[in-house]
């Protein structure tokens, strides 16, 4: 016996929130498929820390979703009913998260080097998010607002973090930037949707909760640059290509994240530690 | 971050990052500790893998390392000659004076 999927709301503020959870659960998820295969021990713990960073900013943002959605519908949930018991199509993460890192369906995915980049565009993302949202006047929704000036120290040092791998890999040997060049080639075209505008952008925007994503881009772009200036990379050209992780529509890796992340709690209903 | 002062690899082999010992201060005030070591490959990534290896749990307000060949440690064998000379000299501890009462924590 398995435990049934929730349906959630469709209202566009738990949406943007959701988006928002569900980038910060899926890109930790990822994350943690490192843990006890870093190339070495001190990074082994600091990409694992980063995972469970992102993990904490995901059940505050769930458990904020729960106290929206039981205002909007009346239905109580906890964090784990958004994390665990929803189906595929609705989880809203932007596709580049939910791209396998260490373990492809068959067969390896990225290396070290794609797992840093990975890491540094998310971070920027997310970093710009929490800046917005914690400035004042960033967000109508107080509790958002603390969650964004909580999270924001932790991404600060994520994309430091990160930042300064790239610049080393970039900056380092003909292989490690051969590496992190060919990663960015592999994970540009799905940048693209990270700050697309759609009707639950717009509506979240219109209603004070948060900056439409590609509000954000122009100061993404230029940390960005920054960062791979120094690494000696080079911005590869826009795409025709749009991923559609955030309408949940997903790529076919998601399906096995979610059995693997999932599986506990489809089997054991309830279950704690 | 190659203009990193505190680092010169010329020694090591090129599959390895030099090691370096690890100090926290716990609160404002208090000494910075030795905790531990790790490895890392400049300074500026020492700091930043201290924070996840050693600071995770609120240990620390403050972190230095120092590349652990920089440190000069006594020889073990010394210990004889070094040491052992205090065991029988308790007249170095203040421990004869006669403290007045309103001094309370010495």
């Amino acid at each position: 016996m398995t435990t049934p999927s929730i349906t959630v709301s469709s209202d566009p503020q738990l949406q943007y929130l959701l988006r928002l959870a569900d980038t910060c659960l899926i890109h930790a998820q990822r994350l943690a498929e490192w843990c006890g295969h870093a190339p070495v021990l001190e990074e082994d713990i600091a990409l694992t820390n980063l995972s469970l960073d992102l993990i904490g900013q995901s059940r505050a943002l769930y458990s904020h979703a729960a106290t929206v959605e039981q205002r909007l519908t009346g239905v109580a949930r906890d964090e784990d009913a958004y994390a665990f018991l929803r189906e595929e199509r609705d989880y809203r993460n932007p596709t580049l998260v939910e791209l396998p890192l260490r373990r492809g369906i068959s067969g390896p995915a990225e290396d070290f080097a794609g797992t840093v980049l990975r890491n540094l565009l998310v971070a920027t993302l997310l970093k710009q998010v929490w800046e917005a949202l914690s400035a004042p006047g960033g967000t109508a929704d107080a509790e958002l607002a603390a969650i964004a000036a909580k999270s924001l120290k932790e991404a600060r040092y994520h994309q430091q973090h990160s930042a300064d791998w790239v610049v080393r890999l970039g900056d380092g040997t003909e292989e490690s930037a051969r590496r992190l060049r060919d990663a960015l080639q592999r994970q540009w075209p799905y940048v693209a949707e990270l700050f697309e505008s759609d009707a639950t952008d717009a509506a979240a925007a219109a209603a004070g909760l948060g900056p439409r994503m590609a509000d954000l881009r122009a100061a993404w772009e230029a940390e960005i640059g920054a960062v791979f200036t120094a690494a000696g990379l080079t911005r590869p050209k826009s795409t025709p290509f749009r991923s559609t992780g955030r309408q949940g529509v997903h790529s076919e890796h998601m399906g096995f994240l979610l059995a693997e992340m999932q599986s506990l709690q489809r089997a054991y209903p309830g279950g704690v530690w | 971050m190659s203009n990193d002062s505190n680092t010169s690899n010329a020694t090591l082999p090129r599959n390895e990052w030099p090691l370096w010992e690890v100090f926290v201060r716990s609160k404002a005030g208090l000494d910075h500790k030795h905790c531990g070591s790790l490895h890392a490959p400049d300074s500026a990534m020492a700091i930043q893998l201290a924070r996840d290896v050693y600071t995770r749990r609120q240990e620390g307000t403050s972190v230095w390392v120092v590349r652990s060949e920089h440190i000069v440690a006594s020889d073990p064998g010394d210990k004889d000659m070094y040491f052992d000379p205090m065991e029988d000299k308790v007249y170095r501890h203040p421990s004869f004076y006669k403290l007045p009462d309103s001094v309370d924590h010495m």
